[in-house]
């Protein structure tokens, strides 16, 4: 199969083309992603561009995006493949008289009858595509079970018609908030990306890149308010796209520096919890 | 050395540091390598790190790792008695003295040894000042040259030569210098915001600046002895693995940032266990009403869900100095879960005792709870030195009526009771009327029971003692209780 990226580079610049910054780390990644053909589990704190990630990916290849999203309770019958019974009920019906049962038999297991659900429609699929399995963490370790033969060979094996084997092999990628310890059996297939918080350089572009028209000094501000305040002990840390909103905000006040009245009265749109937000009002007029 | 045999000793020194690294993936290493150049050391790093470590607690461990094995090592790092500037510096240098002007200036060329420490303090704070990463690295590795003392074959860790060299660069004061500094620059007053940010700059760029030097003390102590030596000395407990009673600053702030996620984990998982327990009685209305699906037929009985009883939870924790942080790591980690509890009650005690419960209820900051238990709590009766007994009865006179048959009571300590006398009754009155009690130590099995220690005259009144060594242990405590 050929690859589909050169180097690093030209991961990272195809995907600087879709808005979205990568830093080595996530280049890397998906480079070896590819090279090896393996899926890719990114973890990281919410809000900090996971599945951003795998649609810019989709969108940089040119690939169909095929998401599964997960939850409390998907099954095999939501996430590979399901028999469409009712069209098998029809198909008895619709000749009693004259097939034999042994030819019926068969034909109701045929393709014609299977509804492809997200995961089987990956692999069977002509054209190039991205799967992101999305916050895999919410299944439970049971159901985790499901994905394991797709990860490691891209097939799945379906008792009525035998192995379905994948015609290319698809980007993989699965997210997760890490809200419990995914298994060893999973983790073991796949590339493993932490997303942390972006670095101050990097957010300021990010900053850039997605607001319009926002100034370098005040996006320079912004990202450099937003790293003293993750570095407070907070409950929930403010995210990439919190920081987005942030910046939308003050740009439609039209403020152009920030000074501390300013940061004091918007620091909702950052943080989400009152102890936050008054703990950081606190630290933030403070000086040692 | 050849790249497989490099990559061979550091898979092994992985797993020695306790990272789970399996065969396959430790093939996929093998193959991730083949496609990405070794020169490209960031590359190549994330490529690692990619197939051979799944947490992110394991991330620094595997860091310093990376760094022991595949720093760059050449002659340019052996520890020689006269060092010999490199080119780098050389250019360096010529452009600071540039820069300077000739009034300071001792001849160009003459390298580091002309310069005073003061001088080389001076020209990191302009680099800190200014940002400028190659000057920082490079004063990094004067540094080390020049303050660190380094001698070949000596056997200490890198940590006294950071110390020595930081030492001589008076970087304590660094930030505080750097602030005035600035203060001095700028025109117009700051405010305090801005002066704030100014101050996380530059904390940052300190920071960066001991990382520089840090790793330039491990490459030179790679180069004289080797891999393997420097490894083993520099291995680290993964962060779950810390233990409670030896745990150092860093290694304290380590455990807080992994407390949290552990406890959203733990919070998940039990939650989740309660709904998915063992099925109840048959759901009539329910199966019923899904029966109509298939034709009146009840092909798929639902059933009840039995909805356990939240347990109530007193927690009795000694906070006297050796097991004062265990103590607030537990409570920690309790009232991170407390909606996993119908009721959390919590006391202190050293050798009085006191509850504490309501700085809990007062706020939803935990961190700051903690804080006040340790400042404001009145837990000392006559010397500040354990009295398990007199605590346990006074609890017991106090607080002994409200424990029933819902209650776990939780007792945390080493049980080290100054050979005061151990009032063990209380304990069997208490197991009478609660549901459980259980013992907490943080002290190693192989302890328990020498010189002071009665935790098996108290333990023999209990549902089980345990230790509680370290995160690990005590998340699989907790787990089980609930």
């Amino acid at each position: 199969m050929k690859p589909r990226f050169k180097d690093v580079a030209t991961v990272r610049s195809g995907l600087k083309n879709e808005n979205y910054l990568a830093d080595d780390g996530i280049a890397g990644v998906v480079y070896l992603a590819d090279r090896l053909g393996k899926p890719v589990l990114i973890e990281g704190p919410a809000g900090t561009g996971k599945t951003q990630l795998a649609k810019s990916v989709a969108e940089m290849t040119g690939a169909r995006l095929i998401r599964l999203q997960c939850y409390e309770g998907l099954d095999e019958s939501k996430a590979l493949y399901e028999w469409n019974y009712k069209k098998q009920l029809l198909r008895i019906q619709a000749d009693k008289t004259s097939d034999s049962w042994s030819e019926v038999h068969d034909d109701i297991f045929s393709e014609e009858f299977l509804l492809t659900r997200p995961l089987l429609e990956a692999i069977t699929s002509e054209e190039p595509v991205v799967l992101l399995i999305d916050e895999v963490d919410r299944v439970e370790v049971e159901t985790e079970a499901l994905l394991l033969e797709i990860l490691s060979d891209y097939q799945v094996s379906i008792p009525e018609l035998g192995t379905i084997v994948a015609k290319q092999i698809p980007l993989v990628f699965l997210t997760s908030n890490n809200t419990r310890e995914l298994s060893e059996a999973l983790k073991r297939r796949c590339l493993y990306l932490h997303v942390d918080y972006p670095d101050l350089e990097r957010e300021k572009e990010i900053v850039l890149n997605k607001v319009p028209d926002i100034s370098e000094n005040l996006a320079d501000q912004i990202a450099r308010i937003v790293r003293s305040i993750r570095q407070l002990d907070l409950k929930k840390a403010p995210s990439v796209s919190e920081t987005l909103d942030w910046a939308r905000t003050l740009m439609l006040l039209g403020i152009e520096t920030i000074d501390e009245k300013e940061a004091k009265e918007t620091l909702h749109i950052l943080l989400k919890y009152q102890t936050d937000i008054a703990k950081a009002a606190k630290e933030l007029s403070v000086t040692k | 050395m050849p790249v497989l045999d490099l990559m061979s000793g550091f898979i092994v020194e992985l797993r020695n540091a306790g990272l789970p690294v399996s065969l396959t993936e430790n093939l996929d290493a093998m193959e991730a390598v083949k496609v990405i150049p070794i020169e490209d050391r960031d590359a190549f790093k994330y490529a690692l790190g990619a197939t051979l470590v799944k947490n992110n607690a394991h991330w620094r461990v595997f860091e310093t790792i990376f760094e022991v094995y595949f720093s760059l090592r050449g002659p340019e790092y052996a520890i020689t008695q006269d060092g010999q500037p490199d080119d780098f510096w050389r250019e360096m240098q010529e452009q600071m003295e540039q820069v300077k002007g000739q009034g300071e200036g001792k001849g160009s060329g003459g390298g580091m040894d002309s310069l005073t420490p003061e001088e080389i303090a001076a020209m990191l704070m302009r680099a800190l000042m200014s940002g400028d990463q190659a000057m920082m690295r490079a004063l990094a590795k004067q540094s080390v040259q020049r303050f660190a003392g380094m001698e070949p074959g000596r056997p200490v860790g890198g940590t006294y030569y950071l110390y020595r060299t930081l030492r001589n660069l008076d970087l304590d004061n660094m930030l505080q210098k750097l602030m005035d500094a600035n203060r001095e620059m700028s025109d117009q007053k700051l405010s305090s915001l801005e002066e704030r940010l100014e101050k996380d700059e530059f904390e940052s760029r300190i920071e960066q600046f001991k990382q520089e030097v840090e790793s330039e003390i491990r490459r030179r102590l790679v180069a004289d002895r080797g891999a393997e030596a420097m490894a083993k000395t520099l291995r680290k407990p993964l962060p779950e693995d810390v233990e409670f009673m030896h745990a150092s600053r860093d290694e304290m702030q380590s455990l807080k940032k992994a407390l949290y996620p552990l406890t959203r984990k733990l919070a998940a998982r039990l939650a989740r266990k309660r709904r998915h327990g063992r099925k109840g009685p048959l759901d009539f209305r329910n199966t019923v009403r899904h029966s109509l699906s298939y034709g009146g037929v009840p092909a798929d009985p639902k059933f009840r869900y039995p909805r356990p009883a939240k347990p109530e939870l007193m927690v009795v924790a000694d906070i006297s100095g050796s097991v004062a942080a265990f103590a607030r790591f537990t409570l920690m980690f309790v009232y991170a879960i407390q909606n996993q509890f119908s009721k959390v009650r919590s006391f202190v005690f050293i050798d009085g005792i006191d509850e504490v419960t309501k700085f809990f209820k007062s706020t939803e900051d935990i961190g700051e709870a903690i804080n006040r238990v340790n400042t404001e709590a009145d837990v000392v009766w006559v010397d500040g030195h354990s009295d398990y007994g007199h605590a346990f009865e006074v609890f017991f006179e106090r607080y002994g009526k409200d424990i029933n048959s819902k209650t776990t009571v939780l007792l945390l300590g080493d049980a080290r009771n100054n050979y005061h006398a151990a009032q063990s009754w209380v304990v069997k009155e208490m197991r009478k009327r609660a549901r459980h009690v259980y013992w907490l130590n943080p002290e190693p099995k192989s302890y328990w029971n020498t010189g002071d220690s009665i935790v098996g005259e108290y333990g023999a009144h209990t549902d089980g003692v345990f230790e509680c060594r370290n995160l690990r242990q005590l998340e699989g405590f907790v787990e089980n209780l609930t």
